[in-house]
């Protein structure tokens, strides 16, 4: 155990659950009154409650976790479930802290206020990986605190001292006169200590539930249907809204009609708000025919004639008028490129690319003159209640955000704009509105993967060994929409992720950003700059390992001596796939390797091209993201983020014609299904390093690793995405 | 107004008779389990089983499924007992869960008509049921494991 001083900034506090019990929540005052260390049973310390402060036993609504007295465990997870696991992964570091009962041990999304704040990003927001290494500590500290009072309180109850006492799944034991009692029996008592000044925290050798496969708390809520996401949300005399947005991006309405749309049964109200014109009804059908029965006139703004080559055009302008900015430059790349016996110059091209979760967008508002309520599959809490404030004029306390499960998340529900149609559509209806998107709105509203421009330029000397090594990036720019203070300079560290970061160390390397954004919005998505940067620089790698005749493996890792933890995967996914060793007749390895949000993977692509079609066949993926909490977890995000990544590498794009999105739904922007999934094997590479992310690490390796697999069937690089053999 | 019957209980609706079933489900009945994914019968997340069989019920008009025998997620069992359900959650299936009502449902009509089903087969039948989540490895585990499981408990639904 390590002893672990509570500080002011983990306002953590004890006090009654609801209904009697404990619960270990939050304190906006200062906390950690002087006192002895606290009672685990592993280290000397004064017997207990001898100079424990004071406790304040005011009822907190909102807590880490509470115990009720039939010993059930209600953990507040800040974080959204999007599929990742967050929801059982942070539960498992509460209990684990808590020696409680996992069987008894529930989960429950938390209400968006400022204590839920994901520390690394100063908000309540679930995006860049970060709701484990985010939590990690605090969450620890609250389960620990939890386990600390409660010892403390058999102890005083069987008048011996605390360090006599040891607790496990839920019950603490006194060996000595074989006492036990369980949590839920002195959970009301445990309330009344107070917090003590310091806790101890585990080791990792002495976790007995983070770092083993846990099966997940959503999972038999999500097999017989009762799971409830955003589009499930009920309230009474709820109303649904269908909103028809202009088809160009960044036009608006001119004028409308509302006449046909009103003559439709069960139609309520047709209202114009930011996004386009709302049709309200009594159920999304009446309000998906109401719509359909608009009469809009748009006006098309600055974009009906944008395009993809156009937009392409643009990119290739930039670069060519040298409009980039240095973003590394080690060396000389100049005289690099003139010392190579061997160079290449190419241009790697990254398309558009939408989210589209299988949930479409839809928010549910209850905008009333003394408050709002927001029901959301949302990513963003905090911006959530932003949004809402914005459009009501309420104060914050007024606005309360209801997160549900969301049916996949991938960046797509960091945005606002589902949330806006609602709290305008109620705010208008003067009663609770659910707004829900067509899987049309969904496709071609997005905010899409940045496509980009990358002129790549390269050098190997006499002894076949990468000496130079340039990549130039024209593309739009997220952090501009989002956060402009962020980009105004003209830099995005998202354009430039996992270009900048290469884990080779090559002696003339330069990497450059022009900021070009025509008009298509632009949005997180799943590992961000690293999904498209890791295909380019990763397959031009292979490329350069050609022109030196070199085996991609080898070239890698001698270039790698200062990327350990990269070299580390790399050999051991290389080990399993078998590589150098001999396929089946047609078929080829590719690999690639990339670190995303402090975690690295590499992956190992068998591939063979099947009636003109590439054929995947079977990828092994190693992982190393530092401590495990879920090992499961981390597998299916694995196989996730490979799916995921494969659909990006092989199946579709999202293209551009006189400023509108040309794709629409699953019939034109396919999806993976599960006749081209192929065997994914995962690999967990065993660490003591601070956890890492989990949720798009996954993605980044996988598009090179088959582009590579590829190249080396065909001998032809693949340039651009997806992927095509003709 | 047309009459349903789902589950093995009958239900009212009042909505048109063009109106999807999958509407009816999920705004007239409430039987939410009954997923919206894209309304062109593309993904499969809106799968229900209309005697027996798959149907897609984004596409489906409420007069083509009068008196005909519904199955919804919520009426596969009463407590996660069907085998189907049990091989989800031994392989630990569902991410984000959405479109696992249609999974699950499109595989209980899978393996009513082969009970035994081989990578091909199970390829075949599910290509059209979606997972962006990309759960596929793990669909194709607890196929076989629901099929191993069937095989020992009554025939399901």
């Amino acid at each position: 155990m390590i002893e672990t001083t509570l500080s002011r900034r983990d306002f953590l506090k004890i006090g009654i659950a609801a209904g009697g019990g404990l619960l270990i929540g939050f304190s906006l005052e200062a906390c950690g009154r002087k006192q002895q260390p606290a009672g685990t049973g592993t280290q000397a310390q004064t017997p207990a409650a001898m100079s424990r402060a004071e406790s304040s036993t005011a009822f907190t609504p909102n807590a880490w976790l509470s115990i009720s007295p039939d010993d059930v465990v209600t953990v507040q997870v800040a974080s959204s479930e999007m599929g990742q696991g967050t929801m059982t992964g942070i539960a498992m570091l509460i209990a684990e802290e808590l020696d409680a009962d996992w069987d008894k041990v529930r989960a429950e999304f938390a209400p968006a206020e400022q204590v839920y704040f994901n520390p690394l990003l100063h908000r309540q927001h679930t995006g860049g990986s970060t709701a484990i290494r985010g939590f990690w500590n605090i969450v620890r500290k609250a389960g620990a605190v939890g386990r600390d009072v409660l010892v403390h309180t058999a102890a005083q109850q069987w008048n011996v001292d605390a360090e006599q006492c040891r607790a496990a799944k839920g019950v603490v034991y006194h060996d000595a006169s074989q006492r036990s009692v369980r949590y839920g029996a002195l959970a009301e008592a445990a309330a009344s200590q107070p917090l003590p000044e310091t806790v101890f925290l585990k080791e990792p050798g002495e976790f007995t539930l983070v770092g083993k496969a846990t099966p997940r708390l959503d999972i038999p809520q999500k097999v017989d249907g009762s799971a409830v996401f955003g589009i499930d949300v009920q309230l009474p005399g709820l109303l649904v809204a269908s909103v028809a947005r202009c088809p160009v991006i960044g036009g608006t309405v001119k004028a409308f009609t509302a006449d046909k749309a009103l003559a439709v049964a069960g139609v309520k109200q047709v209202v114009k708000i930011s996004s386009g014109i709302a049709v309200i009804a009594q159920h999304y059908w009446a309000a998906k025919k109401g719509r359909d029965a608009l009469e809009i006139e748009w006006d098309e703004g600055p974009n009906s004639k944008l395009s993809t080559e156009t937009i392409l055009a643009q990119f290739a302008a930039a670069l060519k008028n040298n409009k980039d900015l240095p973003e590394r430059n080690d060396g000389n790349i100049e005289q690099g490129l003139k010392n190579a016996g061997k160079t290449l110059d190419v241009v790697y091209i990254a398309p558009y690319q939408a989210h589209v979760c299988m949930e479409p967008m839809n928010a549910t508002a209850d905008v009333r003159s003394d408050g709002c309520d927001v029901y959301a599959p949302t990513q963003g809490q905090t911006a959530t209640q932003d949004t809402a404030m914005a459009i009501t004029g309420l104060a914050r306390e007024k606005v309360k955000v209801h997160t549900t499960f969301l049916g996949g998340g991938f960046g797509r529900r960091s945005e606002q704009d589902f949330i806006s149609d609602a709290v305008e559509c109620s705010k208008a209806a003067g009663k609770p509105v659910k707004v829900i998107w067509s899987r049309e709105d969904d496709v071609m509203h997005d905010q899409y993967r940045p496509s980009t421009y990358n002129i790549m330029r390269g050098g190997v000397d006499k002894q076949g060994r990468i000496i130079a090594w340039e990549h130039r990036i024209a593309g739009p720019s997220i952090l501009a929409r989002l956060m402009a203070d962020r980009a105004k300079d003209g830099h995005d560290f998202t354009s430039t992720e996992g270009a900048k970061n290469i884990p080779y160390t090559i002696d003339n390397t330069f990497v450059s950003y022009a900021m070009v954004n025509p008009g298509v919005p632009v949005g997180f998505w799943r590992s961000v700059g690293s999904s498209q940067n890791a295909y380019i620089t990763e397959c031009f790698f292979d490329e350069l390992a050609k022109l030196a005749g070199r085996d991609p493996l080898q070239a890698r890792l001698e270039l790698m001596d200062k990327f350990p933890r990269h070299a580390g995967v790399l050999k051991m996914a290389a080990e399993k796939a078998g590589w150098g060793k001999p396929l089946p007749e047609g078929h080829a390895h590719g690999l690639a390797v990339a670190e995303a949000f402090t975690s690295y993977v590499a992956q190992v692509a068998e591939v063979s091209i099947e009636r003109g079609k590439v054929r995947v066949h079977r990828i092994t993926c190693v992982v190393d993201c530092g401590m495990t909490v879920n090992p499961d977890s981390i597998r299916a995000q694995m196989e996730s983020g490979i799916v995921y990544g494969l659909t990006a590498a092989l199946k579709g794009a999202i293209t551009i014609n006189n400023g509108r999105v040309m794709q629409s739904n699953f019939d034109n922007y396919p999806l993976l299904r599960i006749d081209e999934c192929p065997d994914i094997e995962v690999h967990i590479m065993p660490s003591t390093e601070a956890p890492g992310g989990i949720g798009e690490p996954g993605v980044p390796p996988t598009a090179p690793a088959v582009a590579n697999a590829v190249f080396a069937l065909t001998g032809k690089p693949v340039h651009s995405l997806p992927i095509r053999l003709t | 107004m047309v009459t349903l019957s789902i589950n093995g209980e009958s239900h009212d609706v009042e909505m048109d008779s063009d109106t999807p079933l999958l509407w009816a489900l999920r705004d007239g009945l409430l039987f939410n389990g009954t997923k919206f994914g894209c309304g062109i019968a593309q993904c499969g997340a809106c799968i229900v089983l209309v005697d027996g069989r798959p149907v897609r019920s984004c596409v489906t008009p409420l007069s083509s499924v009068a008196g005909k025998k519904i199955t919804t997620i919520e009426g596969l069992s009463s407590d996660r007992s069907h085998p189907v359900q049990q091989a989800w959650i031994e392989e630990q299936v569902p991410q984000c869960g959405y479109c696992q009502s249609g999974q699950i449902l499109a595989v209980t009509a899978l393996l009513n008509k082969t009970p035994q089903p081989s990578d091909t087969d199970i390829d075949d039948f599910m290509a059209g049921v979606l997972c962006r989540c990309g759960t596929y490895p793990r669909i194709r585990k607890a196929i076989k494991k629901a099929a191993e499981l069937a095989g020992k408990t009554p025939k399901g639904v």
